[in-house]
């Protein structure tokens, strides 16, 4: 059995169909990437997934569970945690009350729940940033606030929403590096990222969404030499070339 | 800080022994204040959900108290218990209902304004809770009947009050609760993508709030031996009790208490100049002069500022 499966899954906003009919599965211990250009529909997927927004049609079973009607913080009661593409950090609050939100689910106890969060503080290379308001954070250090917060609910699965995107390549070189040892603690991971290298280095499969649905699925080589991918993404190119 | 806040508990303590019976009814409106600001502070302060409708809470209390004492004869000091009850259920109600349709900022403030407007019509127009006229209890100075020959009665039940609302804060600040409706505050899709349930914590907050705010309707029933509609469920008293934490420091320990310091007795002096010349409500002026100037210059209320300074004096 799976630890997730999606199957059939669409989601319409008036006239934009964000996905449609979607269906991949992510295994136990499993890195995936959902890759695909800008307004494929990959976060309208998560946001369905994660409770966030109700599909229009669809499944989403985790470790066999439908989690169809399940509030956000319900799904991640059960092992299913996410990042947000446009981080939600709060920012009046310290980072290491930031990550406590999160640990306080498992570990009632406020003292218990802020030694958690030191020491996912700690994995994340953001223990010495721990009293500073999460508001003052850079860039950087708040992608990792994001990655420490969803860590710290102890989930069996990982959303992470391009958590690097607009990184140097040294901090993108460290969150992968980061990544990959989550995933070695036997968390999976289910990756949105346009970093493509990210991606390679990552991901034992990859599903390619375009206008909602997948065009493509399979390991990085497989995908990598895909025409359908390649047109998909020369397209974009294309459009993006005219931009500055 | 526990030296600080336990020496200032007795110099309150010990103050009416100072006092002229002027300054003492000034001190008392100060700290039954203050303990409505914290009563307030839990849900609109901490959870950062608006009311503006917390008088109905205190009417509610009032009216429960005063009617089952006329009717059934039950002594006020468990029909403060009855009124608080009472307005933890219709809190919740209401609580329910904005919270489930998702109705934030402005729209809950609506909610609840709407509420408290509901409840003042519905007593103007109840005979048998007096009506337009209201209830009046006779005076009978008897303790087991909450009324006393001697006003520091009601300056040391109003001290307990508020020790016993910033005691439950307090504690609260140190629990997963309190933790939470603070994040809450700051950002609920968040934290529910955390695995907060939001819905949990706003509406406990606000069943705790109005259910400490119900017990104020009794002491102010009982204090002014009273209960006039337009006075318990109208939007004057919202705005009274909505101001002091927010100029104090809305979501802090003493906010509501250094808010009721700073505002009560200004509130007072403004009635006291103005009044003689016929400006009634000009401390209305005062409040809303405050509120502009809290808002463009302390826009996390004063206690934040006086505890730098506090800092700073002594380092
Ligand atoms: N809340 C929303 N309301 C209306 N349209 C939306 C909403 N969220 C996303 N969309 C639209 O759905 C499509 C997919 O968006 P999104 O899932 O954010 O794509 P991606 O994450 O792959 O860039 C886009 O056309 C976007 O404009
Ligand atoms: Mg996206």
């Amino acid at each position: 059995m799976s630890l997730l499966e999606v199957r059939g899954l669409s989601k319409r906003f008036g006239g934009v169909q964000a996905v449609a009919d979607l269906s991949f599965t992510v295994d136990e211990g499993d890195v995936v990437a959902l890759i695909g250009p800008n307004g494929a529909g990959k976060t309208t997927a998560f946001a369905c997934v994660a409770g966030f927004l109700a599909p229009d049609a669809g499944e989403v079973r985790f470790r066999g569970r439908a989690l169809r009607g399940l509030a956000p913080h319900a799904v991640n009661a059960l092992g299913i945690a996410r990042t947000f593409q446009i981080m939600r950090p709060f920012p009046r609050l310290s980072v290491v009350r930031n990550v406590m939100i999160a640990t306080l689910g498992r570990h009632p106890d406020p003292r218990e729940a802020e030694a958690r969060a030191r020491a996912v503080l700690d994995e994340v290379g953001l223990a010495a940033r721990a009293a500073v308001p999460a508001g003052a954070l850079t860039l950087a250090e708040r992608k990792r606030l994001e990655l420490a917060r969803a860590l710290g609910t102890e989930p069996a699965l990982l959303l992470l929403d391009e958590v690097m995107s607009g990184l140097t390549e040294t901090e993108t070189e460290r969150i992968v590096g980061l990544v990959g040892a989550i995933n070695r603690r036997g968390i999976a991971i289910l990756l949105i990222e346009h970093v493509m290298r990210a991606v390679m280095s990552l991901a034992r499969r990859i599903v390619v969404l375009d206008h909602g649905e997948r065009i493509a699925e399979g390991t990085p080589a497989e995908v990598a030499g895909d025409p359908r991918v390649i047109e998909a993404y020369l397209g974009e190119e294309h459009a993006g070339a005219a931009a500055p | 800080m526990t030296w600080l806040a336990l020496g200032g508990l007795a110099v309150l303590a010990v103050l009416p022994a100072v006092l002229g019976p002027y300054a003492l009814s000034v001190f008392i409106n100060i700290l039954f204040y203050a303990y409505l600001g914290q009563a307030w502070n839990i849900v609109g302060g901490y959870a950062g959900q608006l009311s503006v409708g917390h008088a109905a809470f205190v009417g509610i209390g009032g009216y429960t108290a005063a009617v089952l004492a006329a009717e059934t004869g039950l002594t006020p000091w468990v029909g403060m218990l009855a009124g608080g009850a009472l307005a933890a259920v219709l809190g919740g109600v209401i609580g329910y209902l904005g919270f489930r349709f998702g109705l934030r900022g402005f729209y809950f403030v609506l909610l609840t304004v709407a509420f408290a407007e509901v409840c003042r019509i519905v007593a103007s127009n109840w005979e048998r809770v007096g009506g337009a006229v209201g209830l009046y209890i006779t005076f009978t100075g008897d303790p087991r009947q909450m009324q006393f020959q001697d006003d520091r009665a009601w300056y040391y039940i109003a001290l307990a009050l508020t020790a016993l609302a910033t005691a439950i804060v307090w504690g609260m600040e140190r629990r997963r609760f309190g933790i939470y409706l603070t994040a809450i505050r700051e950002d609920e899709t968040a934290c529910e993508a955390l695995g907060v349930p939001t819905f949990r914590h706003k509406l406990g907050a606000m069943v705790l709030s109005s259910f400490l705010t119900g017990l104020a309707g009794t002491f102010y029933a009982y204090r002014y031996s009273s209960l006039q509609p337009g006075a318990v469920f109208g939007i004057p008293l919202s705005v009274e009790i909505v101001i002091r934490p927010i100029v104090g420091g809305a979501g802090t320990l003493l906010g509501p208490i250094v808010g009721s310091f700073i505002l009560t007795p200004l509130a007072e002096l403004s009635r006291a100049w103005f009044g003689q010349g016929g400006w009634h409500g000009a401390h209305l002026i005062v409040y809303g002069v405050l509120l502009v100037a809290v808002v463009l210059f302390l826009p996390q209320g004063a206690v934040p500022v006086l505890g730098r300074l506090v800092r700073r004096a002594a380092p």
